[in-house]
């Protein structure tokens, strides 16, 4: 079979990995975009090559299995695929996409494209997040897998979301010693989603067996509280918090690690021009895509949490979707039994997500509780108050204009980091719900690019600065 | 239920240009209502490279620069906000004698505008500027004129505006534009319908729609410079930096971040741009041949916008000539900013006085041979 150019996907994750190899057994060979220096995304993140001794089952714990089967999918397609490590795309225009690795760009045309960008933390601030010590929880995690150290000696896990307890179950099991876990969801709350989580015992069991292994071992886990600062001079010595009365508590610990769900990656899918619509459940503008992952433009495609957040088992399925959609949309006769099963799981999976987010409901007052002067773009340094400032006075009624006034979003991270907090803040001071703001655009480059190392070779020669490198 | 609103003077586009009459109007004490949209400031007057400069301008621009001029120095007052606009300098660069003397024949030729226009060269030129090295032979640094950030100071003009009790309705696009006797009448959806006795077309890239419902026209077309900013750098640049003949030109910002332009983006629809791939690395290479100290900068954004551009480059300001009481003020060919203000005092003078002593011939809308 051929096809008009090979396939792209963005992303070595469980959903890039598992797309590749459902196109390679079609007989295609897709050029495969990883960030990273090796396949495996966040979640099945492998440590660098050389040196690095853990074994894999300390390193991924219960998910050693899905982590091996996913690592294993992509080495036996390796010779079958146009793999490009190290490299960022940049840069979406319609039909080719822009990359970076090693310092040279080089524009690559496309006729589909699968777009499997991930995700990172959510993150809203409090007092003293911008403390040495602060962490997120996937950066923490990232730390332990990747970089094979913990982000401290004592450290507290605050926030929520299944990765709170994940990440707080996986340095317990790494003999770093745990200051708490601190979870801003109320006991009874979680209590209640218990019940609906018995649709998938096996994830239920899990949560359970880490919150029991956590106080078996003497970690305090306190439910319904809110963080009031991470205290320190220097760097964190200190998370103070309030219970559910509203009794102020102090627990020492030289590191923080928070962070309350997860946000996709969506700014290629915009800068493609996908057409975006509001989640409710992710709280966030999302690329808008059919049941196979069809985005709103022909050839686009769209799979795993870059495009709304499912977890790495979904993400496995909807590769392995998508690129059947892709092979369909290409002519090609594909498995149709085989498309209803992934379509049945996937949207098992969607069901059971809704009680995740009833056991791991977003705190929505958060938002009002951050101090004037807390700072929430950190990047340029802007404060909370600078922001409520330009919504109360009415010059600001969505991001984009908010971003222009104050600069928020308009730093090195351009929104990625920031923009759920702005968008949280200004929709509370205007009184809107969280769709009624807007979303921030997307602007090229999607992360910072060197101005030195990004010309190909010289101008006015063939073959030059962003001339198509297939 | 149509809202109705009956007033002197409608205003359709609230860039610089119109946030400014709208504003000039009011202190004269004129009932005003102005139509934008999007946001105020939000296209090419938001956007744009936020250069605040006289030097370079056609002659037959200077009469209004030179106003802008002093409308910019009173902006705290007007605006009550400093817009983060400095008067640092511009200087335009000569990267060869020819170009110098180019300058120097600049120089010449507005000797008469009070430009204060001072040619720098040799030893004296890179012991003022070393950051610059031995990119150029020397400059032209006009010493008043400088930069500001248009994303504030844009909004701000209709802000100030709506404070002295202008009516600014945002997120109102225009459908219909039409004279009944001697009122203008737009309707904007179902939603509105103002009434006025004069019409401001300061509607940037969008105004020919606007013209072309009075049977005028223009070959206006809309183009979408390049710009991309770094990350903050330690401060090496205190100019405003233009280079004869064109290409690259740049600002470093207080917060240390380098704004640079050049080269064109390309439009996704009428209403929308994005900064070219190819035109951003040229401009990268560019900026970093200019001004070395970006060797090792990244950049963090690009973008571009929606301007009007006529074939001299020359906006079109004044009269009408099928219409009385509507006037036009746009095509300003990528620059705008500086000059914005003159104009949008300009407008005001015309509709409350019938004439100005600014020299608008040069800007007559049916200056262009007739579109076949």
């Amino acid at each position: 079979m051929t096809a008009p150019l090979p396939p792209v996907i963005v992303g070595a994750g469980p959903a890039g990995i598992r797309a590749a190899e459902r196109l390679v057994a079609a007989g295609l060979r897709p050029v495969v975009i990883d960030e990273a220096a090796r396949w495996g995304g966040q979640i099945y993140r492998q440590p660098p090559d050389g040196g690095f001794t853990r074994p894999k089952k300390a390193l991924y714990g219960f998910e050693v299995g899905k982590a091996d089967a996913v690592h294993r999918a992509m080495a036996a397609i390796r010779d079958r695929v146009d793999y490009r490590p190290r490299t960022l795309a940049w840069n979406c225009e319609a039909g080719a996409i822009d990359l970076l690795c090693e310092g040279v760009s080089a524009t690559l045309p496309f006729s589909h494209l699968i777009l499997a960008t991930g995700a990172t933390d959510r993150v809203l601030p409090f007092p003293g997040w911008t403390l040495p010590g602060v962490f997120t929880l996937g950066g923490s995690q990232v730390a332990l897998k990747f970089q094979g150290c913990a982000v401290g000696r004592r450290v507290a896990f605050l926030g929520t979301g299944p990765l709170l307890y994940l990440v707080a179950y996986q340095y317990l099991k790494a003999g770093v010693e745990l200051a708490g876990v601190f979870d801003t969801t109320p006991f009874v709350v979680q209590a209640r989603a218990t019940a609906g989580m018995l649709r998938d015992p096996a994830t239920l069991a899990k949560g359970l067996l880490f919150v029991a292994m956590l106080r078996a071992h003497g970690v305090p886990v306190r439910n319904g509280i809110r963080p009031v600062r991470a205290a320190g001079t220097e760097r964190v010595e200190a998370l103070v918090w309030h219970d559910a009365g509203g009794r102020e508590h102090r627990t020492p610990c030289d590191a923080v690690a928070f962070g309350l769900g997860l946000r996709s990656e969506t700014q290629l899918a915009d800068l493609a021009g996908c057409r975006f619509r509001f989640d409710a459940a992710d709280r966030a503008w999302l690329p808008e895509r059919d049941a196979a992952g069809r985005s709103s433009v022909a050839g686009v495609y769209l799979a795993g949490d870059g495009s709304g957040i499912a977890g790495a088992d979904a993400a496995e399925l909807a590769g392995e979707r998508v690129a059947l959609a892709l092979l369909e949309d290409l002519g090609e006769v594909v498995d149709a039994a085989r498309m209803r099963e992934l379509d049945r799981r996937l949207s098992g999976i969607a069901a059971f997500r809704r009680t995740l987010d009833a056991a791991f409901p977003f705190p929505d007052d958060w938002a009002d509780s951050i101090a004037d002067d807390t700072m929430i773009c950190r990047c340029e340094g802007v404060t909370a108050g600078v922001l409520r400032d330009v919504a109360r006075n009415g010059q600001a009624r969505e991001l984009n204009r908010a971003k222009a006034l104050t600069r928020t979003g308009m730093g090195r991270c351009q929104g990625r980091m920031c923009g759920a907090t702005t968008a949280e803040l200004l929709s509370r001071a205007l009184g809107t719900g969280p769709d009624g703001v807007g979303r921030l655009r997307a602007q090229p480059p999607i992360k910072p690019l060197p101005i030195a190392t990004v010309i190909p070779s010289p101008r006015g020669e063939e073959g030059s600065a962003g001339r198509e490198v297939a | 239920m149509r809202e109705r609103i009956d007033c002197d003077v409608a205003i359709v586009g609230g860039g610089i240009v119109g946030g400014s009459a709208a504003l000039f109007l009011r202190q004269a004490g004129l009932s005003v209502t102005l139509l934008e949209r999007d946001w105020c400031g939000a296209k090419a007057s938001g956007v744009n490279f936020g250069g605040v400069r006289r030097q370079g301008r056609p002659l037959e621009q200077l009469p209004l620069s030179q106003r802008a001029h002093a409308i910019w120095g009173r902006l705290p007052e007007l605006l009550g906000t400093d817009v983060e606009y400095i008067r640092s300098g511009h200087l335009k660069l000569a990267r060869s004698d020819a170009d110098l003397d180019s300058l120097v024949a600049y120089r010449e030729r507005t000797g008469g505008f009070g430009l204060g226009l001072e040619i720098i060269a040799g030893e004296e030129f890179r012991q003022r500027w070393p950051a610059l090295g031995d990119r150029a032979v020397g400059g032209s640094l006009c010493p008043e004129d400088g930069h500001a950030n248009p994303r504030l100071v844009s909004p701000a003009f209709a802000r100030a505006a709506a404070a002295l009790g202008a009516d600014v309705r945002e997120q109102t696009p225009v459908d219909r534009v039409e004279k009944d006797g001697d009122r203008f009448v737009l309707l904007a959806g179902d939603a509105l319908e103002v009434r006025a006795r004069f019409l401001l077309n300061t509607a940037g890239a969008w105004s020919l729609r606007v013209a072309e419902a009075f049977g005028e026209t223009v070959p206006l077309e809309s183009l979408h410079p390049n710009m991309a900013v770094t990350e903050p750098l330690p401060r090496f640049l205190d100019v405003n930096i233009g280079v004869e003949g064109g290409g690259v030109y740049g600002r470093q910002v207080p917060r240390g971040n380098m704004v640079v332009g050049g080269g064109r983006g390309f439009a996704l629809d009428a209403d929308r741009a994005r900064p070219q791939r190819h035109a951003v690395m040229t401009l990268m290479q560019d900026a970093a041949e200019l001004f070395p100290q970006l060797r090792h900068a990244h950049v963090i954004r690009c973008w571009t916008g929606v301007e009007g551009y006529t074939p001299d480059r020359n906006p079109v300001i004044g009269p009408s000539r099928t219409t009385p009481g509507l006037f036009h003020a746009f095509g300003f060919s990528g620059a705008g900013f500086q000059i914005g203000p003159g104009v949008g005092q300009t407008l005001a003078e015309l509709v409350t006085t019938g004439t100005t002593a600014m020299p608008l011939e040069p800007f007559r809308i049916d200056r262009f041979p007739p579109i076949a």
